[in-house]
């Protein structure tokens, strides 16, 4: 029986995904492990506002908020209900476009983007008022440009240009908030506290079925009893295996529930970050070990991806294009990866064995990733290129951790995404570069020559090979110079290296 | 920026006005029709109706080859699949497999061979969604497959188009270039966008007695949907009506284009006897239906000492994919643009509509305009370049001026000193020169990042090209309490047409905005509409429901005239009240009394274009009513070590006559240009070899965010009447901005000549992409990207 898998550590096991929708609490016991929450929503609760653009979590209209409890206060986040399946909402206060203002009323978003004119065909609309409605609600004040640029990233509206839904983001959001729904928050976290518990939650059968375990031991044992099941994190990876690719996939483990892979704990020993540590929760973190490490992590997917989506799972799936692989390989990440047979830790490049091929074992799961501390002396760059600054994938995106003897390069640490079948260091660069000299760009030129021994890209949809190439080039110089002293004002077209506005957290 | 839009309020106000009387609701900012609606997220669109009990679902089969002939095709494991009612293919259509606008060249099902990568084989009907996406993938499929035409250069080679090339010029362009003192040729490739309109294709058919079908569909073109149904469907006209109350987006992508699927439902309809939904996956639909066209432009051109042109030459190369569709109109469209605002004394403008595997392309906000302009922006660009003069001077000194005002298709611009005024005022306002100054001063001393500004016009003709679409109906009720029914021929996809359409039945019947019920377009209340395109739509549906309103209003004077034996000249409807000499009664006690005494309160009003006329075989006549005019200076930034790009700033000024709505004509505005700077910057449609669509989902087709809009981003309305008779002197605004946007990548190509020599010519192909840039910049400074030298300023 199903439950016996699931509840073998003396857990009591839930048959039933529990939330709250407008603070009543809610329970779901039957349902397909695959549905999506847009899909519940639109199908099961004819909940219209909530619409479906893309299906892959890249255009934002069906963005809803999902209100989770974090050290003990309630904070929401946008969503993007296409890809986050049901069984994820599980534990959360699920509000959509319906939910935000009383019968008939408008809540301040609604009524400053009527006011400015912020929608045309409309159909973006409930999604991007969801974008705000979060906004509104948890963004500290004012809203600048870039704040609120950052929170629209993952909505996309073709028609307004989006000046008016800015004006609109700023005029709603000069005051803190004093909405109705302000007001419940405090009823809301009670609400969410009550459905709190540390169960093991099993839908469905042994063949099909939605699981979350409530501990890292429940999940080793389900993973050993179920190795041919989908480990599910933030589901903006899964969730396209579903809606696009269509897999048949009916064992689904969810690590949403188990907390001691949510960890995230700065200390003298470096970062370490959680697998399920959302990229939401790691950016702030990681904008205080470096500028550049924030900057990558806002301009990550968009608000909704980054609330959905998990350091680990980015990882775990080894994309090529992973924005996230390179940096922390060149940075010198290490992955703790955990398993029945106990766990075990390696070099994060290591990781990563082929195209689509990662070093994880039936059973395995990732468990964290450890940053450690920046020794003095040492400079830090990444820099992403892609087609469009926000919300896209990066076609070259480049790493390079610099040690330094006064003015000569004595340790390189270089790493690329978008130039092989996975993130991968610049073995033959990095050595050449050793005992090269910032003061002397010449000095660069053999590891800039090196790159071609390192990588053959290929030519895609994001970038032709020659292109690849010569970009990886000219970041590697470019970090140079600013290593060596060039302002990246200087150098760069959007700088938010100089200590400027983090957006989000 | 939050004032631009206050300020352009203002702007439609002042000035000299038809009316005497202060007008009540035309010309006032009001919110869209919709607003609140879109924000709580109640306003419903085709997958938001509540769906009749046994309701069926579609999804499409589609090609796994782009060029070929079909040698098997196994349905059998589709039928075999779970939840599967009926599995559609050519052989089921009673009529022709045909659901072209007009060539007969669009079959609904391949049949014998297939002509792009995707197009639709068959489509599965099915209890679930889900169910039949999943089915629609287990086709067997076998076919001998061709090497497919994906390119410009494959089409030539090949000689396949899908219409007959066409030209038409002035003069001998050859000799006039021949004989100006300085000559130069080059080449402009432009590339296609997709409409990614956010509510993708979708339509729900629901059939009743003998044959009857109700479809309702996200289109553009009910009329075309009905027509299209009953053709395929093999019934009369009658039995079939198209219903369309919003779109959530169309910009061109659901004119001819939103027929197919329509088509299809019905069908399913038909077979299965149930009613059948379809709405395409966004891959599916990126993959099943056209963009705009990209093409090859190549120009020859020579000038005098002054940079003025004496001869041009251009021939558009234009891909149109591997039907005709509407490619004529675009097609003729680019040529009627390829003068943009600019005089060209001899002049000569070639066409070839080339057949290569891929989908049709199709209409898209600008219709084949935007293509045009933007080849002779460059032109204007090169003879910068090469006289070293101000861009900005180079087009002043070619701009249609009297004397100079006739185009190349034989039409007279009545009003050109308009472009001079609204560029001289940019150019202040924008401050264009200083900041030219301050540019070039940062570059010389930015190693790294390089900016540049551009300032370029927009004329854009307004009409129909194809005559007997410049028509439309409208049809007002009046009901006994007052309120009234609208309904017209234009369908609303969010530029505000519904809106503005009820602000002038309003201001007709001196009533309050909330007596007007704007209701859903069909084909059963007002027939044989046009399209809602060409920028027309409250050109002619404004019009079409003003006649009606007048109609009504005429009655009811006629009636209280008789009634209070008061001179009709005395009898006034205003402030939601009927003034008839010195007594007055509301508008509801008005209508009611009419109803009681027999006087009919409802009217199709009927508009058609006067004046208009075109002789495509003599290339010669007048095809539009009127020209809209702009004028747009953007500024940029580019990474000469990425190829990364940015539009910094951006000044407005646009024509839109004496605004019906500003606000709606800010955001139309401001939405044109962020879409034609997308077209020009991030949007890149890539084919593979196979031609395969590449970039199929916003994942890899990115279209612009929040963040790519600059903060100073500033749109004035230019205080203009239109001098010719259009509904309340406004002029029409749906595809004139976009290329506003032709300054954004002019700015970008100006960055970019901060790298080149004096003199250099700049390769910078649409769309400019960071590697577009990267490119340009690293043949300038001598070396291709792949590492082969090129000669510095080499051709394009």
């Amino acid at each position: 029986m199903a439950g016996n898998a699931a509840s073998g550590h003396g857990q009591v096991t839930r048959r039933a995904i529990r939330f709250t929708r407008n603070g009543v609490a809610r329970e779901i016991a039957d349902f397909h492990p695959r549905t999506t929450l847009l899909d519940h929503l639109r199908e099961q609760e004819r909940a219209l506002g909530t619409k479906e653009g893309c299906g892959e979590g890249d255009c934002g209209a069906c963005t809803v908020a999902l209100g989770r409890l974090r050290e003990g206060r309630l904070v929401y986040e946008p969503v993007n209900a296409c890809i986050l399946l049901l069984g994820q909402i599980d534990g959360a206060d699920l509000v959509t476009v319906e939910d935000i203002a009383p019968d008939g009323a408008l809540h301040p978003v609604q009524e400053a983007m009527v006011a400015h004119h912020g929608s045309q065909c409309g159909f973006c609309t409930p999604g991007i008022v969801m974008s705000l409605f979060v906004l509104h609600e948890e963004a500290p004040r004012p809203l600048d440009k870039a704040v609120i640029d950052d929170a629209l990233a993952g909505n996309l509206c073709r028609c307004t240009g989006y000046r008016p839904i800015r004006d609109a983001a700023r005029a709603a959001s000069v005051e803190p908030s004093a909405t109705a729904f302000s007001a419940s928050r405090t009823d809301r976290a009670a609400a969410l506290a009550a459905l709190d518990d540390a169960s093991d939650l099993f839908i469905g059968d042994e063949t099909r079925f939605f699981t979350a375990p409530g501990s890292l031991a429940a999940l080793a044992t389900l993973c050993a009893a179920h190795p041919d099941a989908t480990l599910l994190a933030g589901s903006t990876d899964v969730g396209l295996w579903l809606t696009k690719s269509l897999r048949e996939i009916e064992k689904i483990i969810w690590l949403g529930r188990v907390s001691e892979l949510a960890t995230l704990e700065e200390g003298e020993a470096g970062l370490e970050i959680g697998a399920m540590v959302s990229h939401a929760r790691a950016h702030a973190p990681l904008a205080r070990l470096d500028p550049d490490l924030g900057e990558l992590m806002r301009r990550f997917g968009s608000a909704q991806v980054r609330a959905s989506g998990t350091i680990g799972g980015n990882i775990a799936n080894g994309s090529p294009i992973g924005d996230i692989a390179p940096a922390m390989i060149a940075w010198g990440a290490r992955l703790h990866l955990q398993g029945a047979q106990g766990s075990r830790e390696m070099p994060l490049e290591d990781y990563f064995l082929d195209y689509g091929k990662q070093d994880r074992r039936p059973g395995e799961f990732v468990r964290k990733v450890v940053l450690p501390p920046l020794p003095a002396g040492e400079a830090f760059r990444c820099l992403k290129v892609s087609k469009r600054f926000d919300e896209d994938i990066s076609a070259v995106m480049g790493a390079f951790r610099i040690g330094l003897e006064g003015r000569r390069i004595s340790a390189a640490r270089i790493a690329y995404g978008g130039m092989a079948a996975t993130p991968r260091r610049a073995a033959a660069a990095e050595t050449a570069l050793i005992d090269a000299d910032l003061d002397d760009p010449a000095s660069w030129q053999a590891a800039r020559a090196a790159l071609s021994r390192d990588y053959s890209p290929l030519s895609d949809h994001r970038a032709s090979a020659a292109y690849r190439a010569r970009v990886a080039e000219n970041l590697l110089i470019k970090a140079l110079n600013e290593i060596a002293g060039e302002e990246s004002a200087q150098t760069r077209i959007i700088d938010n290296r100089g200590g400027g506005v983090l957006a989000a957290e | 920026m939050a004032d631009s839009a206050v300020n352009g309020a203002k702007t439609g106000v002042s000035g000299a006005g038809e009316a005497d009387r202060p007008l009540r609701h035309v010309r006032q900012a009001l919110p869209h029709d919709s607003a609140v609606r879109h924000v709580q997220g109640t306003a419903q669109y085709i997958d938001d109706i509540r769906e009749p009990e046994g309701t069926l679902h579609i999804a499409i089969g589609m090609a796994p080859k782009a060029r070929g002939r079909i040698t098997a095709l196994d349905l059998a494991p589709v039928r075999a699949a779970p939840g599967i009612v009926a599995v559609l293919t050519a052989a089921d259509i009673p009529g022709p497999n045909d659901v072209s606008p007009a060539m007969g060249d669009d079959p609904m099902f391949a049949e014998e061979r297939v002509e792009f990568h995707g197009q639709a084989l068959f489509a599965v009907v099915a209890t679930t969604r889900d169910a039949a996406r999943r089915a629609a993938r287990k086709a067997h499929v076998e076919i001998e497959a061709e090497r497919p035409s994906v390119s410009v250069e494959d089409a030539i080679a090949r000689n396949e188009t899908v219409l007959a090339d066409y030209g038409f010029g002035r003069g001998d362009a050859d000799a006039a270039i021949a004989q100006s003192p300085h000559r130069l040729e080059g080449s402009l490739r432009i590339g296609g966008q997709e409409h990614f309109y956010l509510e993708g294709q979708a339509a729900l058919a629901i059939p009743g007695e003998e044959g009857d079908l109700h479809v309702t569909s996200s289109t553009q073109h009910p009329t075309e949907v009905q027509h299209v149904i009953a053709r395929v469907l093999a019934l009369p006209d009658a039995y079939v009506t198209c219903e369309v109350r919003r779109m959530g987006g169309g910009f061109g992508g659901k004119e001819s284009q939103a027929t197919q699927w329509a088509a299809i439902a019905a069908l399913g309809a038909k077979v299965t006897g149930r009613p059948c939904k379809i709405r395409l996956d966004r891959d599916d639909d990126f993959v099943l239906t056209g963009k705009r066209h990209d093409m090859r432009c190549d120009y020859a051109l020579g000038y005098d000492d002054d940079g003025v042109i004496q001869g041009y030459k251009v021939a558009h190369l234009v891909r149109c994919g591997y039907s005709a569709d509407l490619s004529q109109g675009v097609v003729d469209r680019t040529m009627f643009h390829s003068d943009n605002a600019y005089y060209l004394p001899a002049v000569r403008i070639d066409t070839r509509r080339l057949k290569t595997n891929t989908v049709s392309n199709t209409a898209f906000r600008g219709f084949g305009g935007p293509q045009g302009m933007l080849s002779i922006e460059r032109a204007m660009d090169e003879i910068a370049w090469a006289t070293g003069r101000d861009p900005l001077d180079v087009r002043l000194a070619n701009l249609y001026a009297a004397g100079r005002d006739i185009t190349p298709y034989g039409q007279k611009v009545e009003d050109p000193q308009i472009m001079h005024a609204m560029i001289a005022e940019l150019a202040e306002s924008a401050d264009y020169r200083a900041r030219r100054a301050e540019i070039a001063a940062f570059n010389a001393s930015s190693r790294v990042l390089k900016k540049g500004i551009a300032l370029t016009p927009v004329k854009f003709g307004i009409s129909f090209t194809l005559m007997h679409l410049n028509q439309a109906g409208a049809l007002v009720h009046v009901y006994q309490d007052g309120s009234v029914h609208l309904n017209h021929g234009g369908t609303e996809m969010g530029q505000g047409l519904y809106m503005k359409v009820a602000q002038v039945v309003a201001e007709e019947f001196g009533i309050a905005m909330e007596r007007v019920r704007i209701t859903a377009t069909t084909t059963a209340k007002v027939p044989n509409t046009a399209p809602t395109a060409a920028s027309s739509g409250s050109d002619l549906n404004g019009m079409a429901a003003k006649i009606a309103c007048e109609a009504i209003k005429a009655r009811m004077t006629a009636f209280a005239s008789e009634k209070y034996g008061v001179l009709a000249e005395q009898i006034d409807f205003r402030d939601d009240r009927v003034f008839i000499g010195n007594e007055s009664l509301s508008f509801p006690e008005l209508a009611r009394d009419c109803v009681m005494n027999r006087v009919q309160l409802s009217h199709a009003g009927f508009y058609r274009t006067p004046e208009i006329w075109w002789d495509r075989e003599k290339a010669q006549g007048k095809p539009f009513f009127y020209f809209a005019y702009g004028a747009a200076c953007a500024e940029a930034v580019i990474d000469t070590l990425t190829g990364e790009n940015r539009i910094t700033r951006v000044d407005i000024l646009h024509d839109v006559g004496k605004s019906l709505n500003p606000a709606v004509d800010i955001g139309q505005i401001e939405g044109g240009f962020v879409q034609g700077m997308g077209w020009l910057t991030t949007e890149e449609l890539v084919f593979d070899d196979e031609a395969r669509l590449r970039t199929h989902a916003p994942s890899t087709y990115k279209i612009p965010v929040a963040s790519d809009v600059p903060e100073h981003f500033k749109v004035t309305l230019y205080p203009n009447a239109n001098r010719t008779q259009t509904i309340y002197r406004s002029k029409a605004v749906g595809e004139p901005p976009l290329m506003l946007a032709n300054a954004a990548f002019c700015a970008i190509t100006d960055a970019v000549r901060a790298v080149a020599p004096k003199g250099a010519r700049i390769p910078l192909d649409a769309p400019a992409t960071p590697e577009a840039v990267l490119r340009a910049c690293a043949s300038l400074q001598g070396e291709a990207l792949d590492g082969e030298a090129l000669e510095a300023g080499a051709q394009p």
